[in-house]
């Protein structure tokens, strides 16, 4: 039985259509979920897509966090289940503090598009272990509101326990603390990035490169083997 | 009906682009001596009932769990009195 993705659409989400395709070229069955569903639709893993769920009023990521849907993925997260927040996924996956910090307006103001250079850090969540620690990729990064900021204390924390996940490369695209560009949970079930490996699977669009299919072979495999 | 009003501002040591942006246009705009901007948000809130301690304390919440990021920002809460009749 192949395994079965659930991929969150939210009111403003964009990117929810090609993180679906990402998934199906990985190999593994998308399952489209909508907002207001409490139920997951027995999905074996959740990926909360890009885009400016309810349009980023009061923050980005604030309004969605008390979704319906969300509640189940929070309780569900916590019992193990691998959840991926790209870009905006990644804002709610701080607002519902299931990963520390918060996101904030890029330090330049401006909405950047541009391909990534990343560095792999932990390829060990449940997300990464297609890649090797250390491994670069390239994948597409675009939005305004970008930076990680956490108190010292947390990128502390961070760092000593291996959860900076992603690294930029060649600069800092928005003045993320210590470059961080994506962190994980102390399980690794959860990840959340800014950049959007959904947009490198297919040699033809993107960044010409298949960088990041990574993350959804990674987590077929992991739930193949489960 | 009674104005509660929620004042959210990012915390003091979390860069501020947006504020310094405005800064950084004051004097062209011929505004000099102002050494620092903040931008925050005020949310007006117009309660149904009496604003009383128990109202105060639901507000309290749904500033703290909602209307800011206490990662990130600072608010304070506090009832809007309506002015005077003839001031």
């Amino acid at each position: 039985m192949t395994a079965r993705i659930g991929v969150i659409t939210f009111p403003g989400t964009l990117d929810d259509r090609d993180t679906q395709r990402a998934v199906r070229v990985a190999g593994a069955e998308a399952v489209p979920l909508w907002h207001r569903d409490k139920d997951l639709k027995q999905v074996d893993a959740v990926v909360l897509p890009g885009g400016f769920s309810y349009g980023d009023y009061l923050r980005a990521g604030a309004i969605s966090r008390f979704s319906p849907v969300m509640e189940t993925v929070i309780e569900q997260a916590r019992a193990g289940m691998p959840v991926l927040g790209i870009c905006n996924g990644f804002q709610v996956l701080t607002e519902t503090h299931l990963l520390p910090g918060a996101m904030l307006r890029n330090n330049h103001l401006h909405f950047i598009c541009r391909d990534q250079k990343l560095r792999v850090e932990n390829a060990n969540t449940a997300w990464t272990t297609d890649y090797e620690a250390g491994q670069e990729i390239s994948v597409p990064l675009k939005n305004i509101d970008g930076r990680y900021v956490a108190d010292e204390r947390t990128l502390d924390m961070l760092e000593a326990e291996g959860r900076v996940a992603f690294r930029y490369l060649d600069g800092n695209p928005n003045g993320s603390l210590r470059d961080i560009a994506g962190i994980t949970n102390e399980a690794g079930n959860v990840v959340g990035l800014m950049p959007h490996p959904e947009h490198a699977v297919e040699p033809l669009i993107g960044t010409g490169r298949t960088d990041g299919l990574g993350f959804f072979t990674s987590i077929l495999k992991r739930l193949v083997n489960a | 009906m009674a104005r509660v009003v929620v004042d959210v501002m990012l915390k003091p040591e979390i860069l501020d682009p947006q504020g310094q942006a405005v800064q950084r246009a004051l004097p062209r705009l011929g505004f000099e001596g102002i050494a620092d901007v903040r931008q925050g948000k005020r949310f007006e809130l117009e309660v149904e009932g009496p604003v009383d301690d128990a109202a105060l304390a639901r507000i309290h919440e749904m500033a703290e769990t909602f209307l800011a990021n206490t990662v990130i920002e600072d608010f304070t809460v506090r009832v809007d009195e309506p002015a005077e009749a003839g001031s």
